[in-house]
């Protein structure tokens, strides 16, 4: 039961759409000193990779605390396409 | 389409599905738009739903709704230190007529939608709302892609953080008025549930965990029993655990693990995680002209600290505001005025008294102490109680020995508690 973050989306059932419908303004992570976005996602989505932010929208339980948390407004949140995104088969 | 709706309901939750039966029974021409490809399909919840505004609106609907299991078991365990307590509450007239029931909302928010569209109402699943018709400043349709559809009134049930209500500027949502949820269904065999919680036939139970769970964060932990699964979770303000610099995920994960967990999911398989975020103490205006909202898009949900609720209050308001509806239809006024007739109703009804009875509950609840000193101080008078090593103590000493140096502030969150919830 003690299941990392990438095995638990491999549990959640995905629509993916190749619209990004998350667009993070990398520009302003670079400015930002906290980078709370690294623990806030529950869905972990949100890497530092070289000293960067970097975003994948695949696998966003679509909650949208980003939008709500990130410190510098640099998140635009949609949600995905109709039909498309996660599925809860439970929920 | 180009057909114009008597109201377009925008989310085929509990609140747009209330809103929607309520409406098409009455005879009016409605269309629900959902962005899931099926109702439920973006929704989540702790897992109990409180029975009397559903049972108001489709009395015994637990006889064909896809319900799980009636709760007659409430639990609490406070944890603290490498010990914790648990009170244990049964009582069999929370059985019939039910008080409240474990459900799960992908089945059970298409049975409800099912049911509006049963008494006649329109359901398109797969559409997103991207924007709203205006009319010289009054919302008059919705715009999903490059179709138009126009209606006399929008109501807007499109969930926690809505969207709808941010466009129409009805709310501003602040990270400190949310908090995060985070779940996963654990399956396990009918019987070993029975067994591990205690409970016979239909009877279910409600876990809630205080104290080393969050790691001194607001919030909780939760159990849930569903027929042949159970819903396992955590809750926590969203602003204060960016503050304690912990991944979100890592708290279900380790949530696993506390002993008073392990030992009820042990041998069970996850089947799905997922997370949503709960508008625990937030609000919005209720309408504008053309357009309602309800449900958690008006942040609609109250946690006393004893019961958490949202989906009552989300279909009681549905109600409300499909009578609304009907009134500004009879008046022929669909403006700001024509529809105030809705607060009006939440006020007269428990939606609005409860979210002013309990006012101040999300402020009490933010309070850390309740999640560290409190939980801890009594397993620590529990332990000094039990702990037999030499001379004992009597009761009262062991308390005042324990509280030491902490009444006041004990005394001020006591008075504290009283206010809030």
């Amino acid at each position: 039961m003690n299941i990392s973050i990438e095995e638990r989306l491999g549990l959640v059932s995905f629509e993916v759409d190749k619209e990004r419908h998350i667009k993070v303004n990398t520009d302003l992570c670079s400015e930002c000193d906290e980078k709370t976005c690294l623990y806030f996602c529950p869905a972990k989505r949100f890497t530092l990779e070289n000293g960067k932010i970097k975003h994948d929208h695949e696998g966003c339980l679509e909650c949208r605390t980003c939008k709500l948390a990130c410190p510098k407004g640099a998140v635009d949140f949609n949600y995905p396409r109709g039909g498309y995104g996660v599925y809860y088969k439970y929920g | 389409m180009s057909e114009k709706f008597d109201a377009i309901i925008v989310g085929a939750g509990p609140a747009g599905s209330a809103a929607a039966y309520s409406l098409a029974k009455m005879g009016f021409n409605v269309l629900i738009v959902e962005r899931g490809k099926y109702p439920g399909a973006k929704n989540v919840m702790g897992g109990r739903m409180y029975a009397y505004a559903l049972d108001r609106l489709i009395p015994e609907f637990w006889k064909e709704a896809p319900v799980e299991r009636k709760v007659t078991h409430e639990r609490l365990t406070l944890q603290g230190g490498k010990a914790s307590l648990t009170l244990d509450f049964m009582d069999e007239e929370l059985l019939e007529p039910p008080n409240s029931f474990t459900i799960l909302r992908a089945e059970f928010d298409q049975w409800f939608a099912g049911k509006a569209v049963e008494a006649g109402a329109a359901l398109v699943p797969g559409i997103r709302v991207d924007d709203l018709i205006r009319e010289n400043s009054r919302i008059t349709g919705i715009v999903a892609g490059t179709d138009k559809i126009e209606a006399n009134v929008v109501i807007a049930s499109d969930g926690a953080a809505s969207l709808l209500a941010e466009k129409a500027g009805l709310r501003k949502s602040d990270v400190k008025q949310f908090a995060l949820g985070m779940k996963e269904i654990i399956e396990l065999p009918q019987k070993t549930i029975e067994e591990r919680f205690n409970l016979a036939g239909t009877e279910g139970a409600a876990q809630l965990f205080v104290g080393r769970c969050t790691k001194g964060i607001p919030g909780g932990g939760f159990i849930y029993t569903n027929t042949s699964s159970l819903s396992v979770g955590i809750v926590v303000y969203i602003d204060r655990l960016i503050g304690k610099k912990i991944e979100a995920h890592e708290i279900i994960r380790e949530f696993n693990t506390n002993p008073e967990v392990a030992k009820l999911i042990e041998g069970g398989k996850i089947l799905e995680y997922s997370a949503h975020v709960i508008p625990e103490a937030s609000g919005s205006e209720l309408f504008t002209d053309g357009m309602l909202i309800a449900g958690d898009a008006a942040g609609l949900v109250v946690n006393s600290g004893v019961t958490l609720r949202g989906m009552d209050m989300a279909i009681a308001s549905g109600v409300a505001a499909a009578k609304a509806v009907k009134n500004a239809f009879e008046k022929n006024d669909f403006s700001k005025k024509g529809l105030s007739y809705y607060e009006e109703l939440l006020k007269r009804d428990f939606v609005l008294q409860d979210k002013e009875t309990f006012k101040r509950a999300p402020e009490f609840l933010q309070n850390e102490r309740l999640y560290t000193l409190y939980p801890e101080f009594v397993c620590r008078l529990f332990h000094r109680l039990t702990l037999v090593n030499g001379p004992k103590k009597k009761v009262f000493d062991e308390l005042l020995e324990e509280t030491k140096g902490k009444r006041t502030q004990m005394f001020l969150d006591m008075l504290r508690a009283l206010r809030a919830v």
